[in-house]
């Protein structure tokens, strides 16, 4: 077993509205990932994917609030520091994100060798114009990007390149986690699979130690991660490796969610999607017992009454329902 | 995961519905001269599921717009059920258009913001001539629009459409499209927006609504495994041009163009192994 880079225990944050009613969007999330390894994060939009990832890298600014909980950076507890103290300290050096729209992070009036500067300036300060450069263009080139791009501005670049030049800004400092939140999902597949192949790069080279990737595209988490994590209404549902969760997923929304893949592969199309009927729940007054039980078309009277706990079961996977293991996988073979 | 019948109907003996010949668009002049859609032939027949698949910059929406009537061809002629198209005078642009109709992509700027959603509905039942109905037949047809889309009539009266999420507006574009019934229905990627959970209930809702009304469904879109999921017949379109079409079970079991052989290599799968060397870093795209 690695040394663990990322630990989350039982971490939850809020939201607080307008009104001054609070939305509790990550509510009792744990997880760990070890040193060399990623983890996927899938879900239907609104279910905390995106809240986990800020929360995760200590951006607590209004109306995102901290409730409780850890998270421990390779042995550095940063839960419940100042949002401008993680922002200089932590962020860029020891955990680096990468937003969805990436492609309009970058400032257009500015080059791209300017960005590379304000982040190395950040951490040290006293680095040279010329030491930042000969680092910039030794970094884009190891990833397969021309060192030209360093004298472009944004405009001049295609989506794809963006993207792949925000990625490697962001992991100048070799950050100890990398969060992607759907790196991809604006782009055609083949921009798509060159990001995909500088992450794979960046991990197989140690310059980022571990991951955290977030999309609700399954095929491609199948293919990038090592881990998947389900996540609904703010909760963790359900945890296991990247193959037992797409071929062998337990937990009733997992499967649904498995049940909605479209691949161009033989045999694929005669497959019935199964779309899963409903809503999530109003995170502002989260039902008591299960989240997914108005949805869950296997739910008894009992999935209502409490909060249901994490099992564990096999090796390191988990799930959150009522029903055990075989109970489950005996309904799902009678369908 | 329960087995959908997938009819191997046999489309090319249907009636035509929409074809074209020697198609192109060209934008700008001299050296900034772009040719988006190259001379491009096509058929789509009655009931049939056409897909067009391209990555950016394919020319698929230009396309899409030329087929609308939106944007003139620069060369080439379309036929709308077997006659050439007319489409020189606004009326008969509107006539057109109640053969044709269109969902966008962005679901959240295809509805008139000051128009509630009753108006857009009552729209619908007015083109298609069911202005002197009595009232409450109107909303008996609205009520069973929405029902089929799975939306409560009752809880959208009086509401404006940017009270909706972005799922619940497109389905209320599936239900515009029940109520108007034409002979075409024009796609552009209504899905790339929405999760994955909403986009099967979506492609499920365009298939049902296919079959209930028979009409010809011609979806564009750059996700290839989606467009083998739900369509008879694939265009595959590069650089204008359409490379490759056939049946989407030997397009995409069996591709012949090296383009449609790299799209489908692109595509992360989960039964075979993604193969990333395929791509080269290095290249300026």
């Amino acid at each position: 077993m690695g040394k663990i880079m990322l630990e989350v225990k039982n971490l939850k944050t809020k939201y607080v509205t307008r009104f001054h009613e609070d939305v509790y969007a990550v509510d009792g999330v744990s997880f760990t990932i070890e040193d060399g390894k990623s983890l996927g994060i899938a879900g239907e939009s609104g279910c905390g994917k995106s809240t986990l990832a800020l929360s995760v890298m200590g951006y607590y600014f209004s109306p995102l609030h901290y409730i409780s909980g850890d998270i421990i950076i390779d042995g550095k507890n940063i839960s419940g520091m100042k949002p401008d103290d993680v922002r200089k300290s932590i962020l860029g050096s020891e955990i680096a994100y990468i937003p969805q729209a990436a492609m309009n992070a970058l400032n257009p009036t500015q080059k791209i060798i300017r960005f590379m500067e304000d982040v190395i300036h950040a951490h040290d300060p006293k680095a040279g114009r010329k030491e930042i450069r000969e680092r910039a263009e030794a970094r884009f080139a190891e990833l397969g990007l021309p060192p030209s791009v360093l004298d472009k501005h944004a405009v001049e670049l295609s989506g794809g390149m963006k993207q792949r030049t925000v990625i490697a800004v962001s992991t100048i400092l070799n950050p100890k986690v990398l969060i992607a939140d759907e790196p991809s999902s604006a782009l055609d597949v083949t921009s798509q699979k060159m990001v995909i192949k500088m992450l794979r790069e960046l991990m197989g080279k140690g310059y980022i130690k571990s991951m955290l990737f977030i999309t609700h595209e399954l095929p491609l988490l199948y293919n990038v991660t090592d881990d998947i994590m389900v996540m609904y209404a703010g909760q963790i549902v359900e945890r296991g490796s990247a193959r037992e969760m797409v071929f062998d997923p337990v937990h009733p929304y997992s499967h649904g969610l498995m049940n909605s893949i479209l691949v161009p592969e033989e045999g694929t199309r005669g497959n019935k999607l199964t779309a899963i009927p409903g809503a999530p729940p109003n995170l502002k007054r989260p039902p008591d017992g299960c989240r997914f039980a108005e949805r869950c078309k296997y739910a008894r009277p009992e999935c209502r009454y409490s909060m249901i706990p994490e099992k564990s079961f096999d090796a390191g996977r988990m799930y959150r329902c009522l029903l055990g293991v075989d109970e489950l996988k005996e309904v799902y073979g009678h369908e | 995961m329960s087995e959908r019948a997938i009819e191997q109907t046999d489309f090319t003996n249907r009636p035509l519905c929409l074809s074209g010949r020697g198609v192109t668009k060209i934008f700008g002049l001299g050296d900034k001269r772009t040719v988006a859609v190259d001379h491009v032939d096509f058929d789509f027949h009655e009931g049939e599921f056409v897909s067009i698949v391209g990555e950016s910059g394919s020319g698929k929406t230009t396309l899409s717009k030329m087929l609308l009537g939106l944007l003139n061809a620069s060369e080439g002629e379309i036929f709308f059920q077997g006659k050439p198209r007319d489409i020189s005078t606004g009326r008969k642009k509107k006539e057109y258009w109640k053969g044709i109709q269109a969902i966008f992509q962005d679901p959240f700027s295809s509805f008139n913001t000051f128009q509630k959603i009753d108006t857009v509905l009552l729209d619908c039942i007015n083109m298609r001539g069911g202005k002197h109905l009595p009232k409450e037949k109107k909303i008996e047809m609205m009520t069973e629009a929405c029902g089929f889309v799975n939306l409560k009539f009752a809880e959208l009266t009086n509401k404006y459409p940017f009270e909706l999420s972005g799922g619940q507006m497109q389905r209320l574009m599936i239900a515009r499209i029940f109520l108007l019934r034409p002979r075409i229905l024009l796609a552009d990627e209504p899905t790339s927006m929405v999760d994955a959970c909403s986009r099967a209930t979506i492609l499920d809702m365009l298939l049902n609504l296919r079959d209930e009304i028979g009409m010809t469904v011609i979806f564009i879109t750059h996700d290839i495994g989606l467009a083998y999921y739900i369509s008879d017949t694939v265009y595959i379109m590069e650089h204008g041009k359409f490379v490759e079409f056939g049946k989407a079970d030997e397009v995409i079991l069996n591709p012949q163009a090296a383009y449609t052989k790299r799209l489908i290599s692109d595509v992360p799968k989960i039964h075979e192994e993604w193969d990333l060397s395929t791509v080269d870093l290095l290249s300026q795209k």
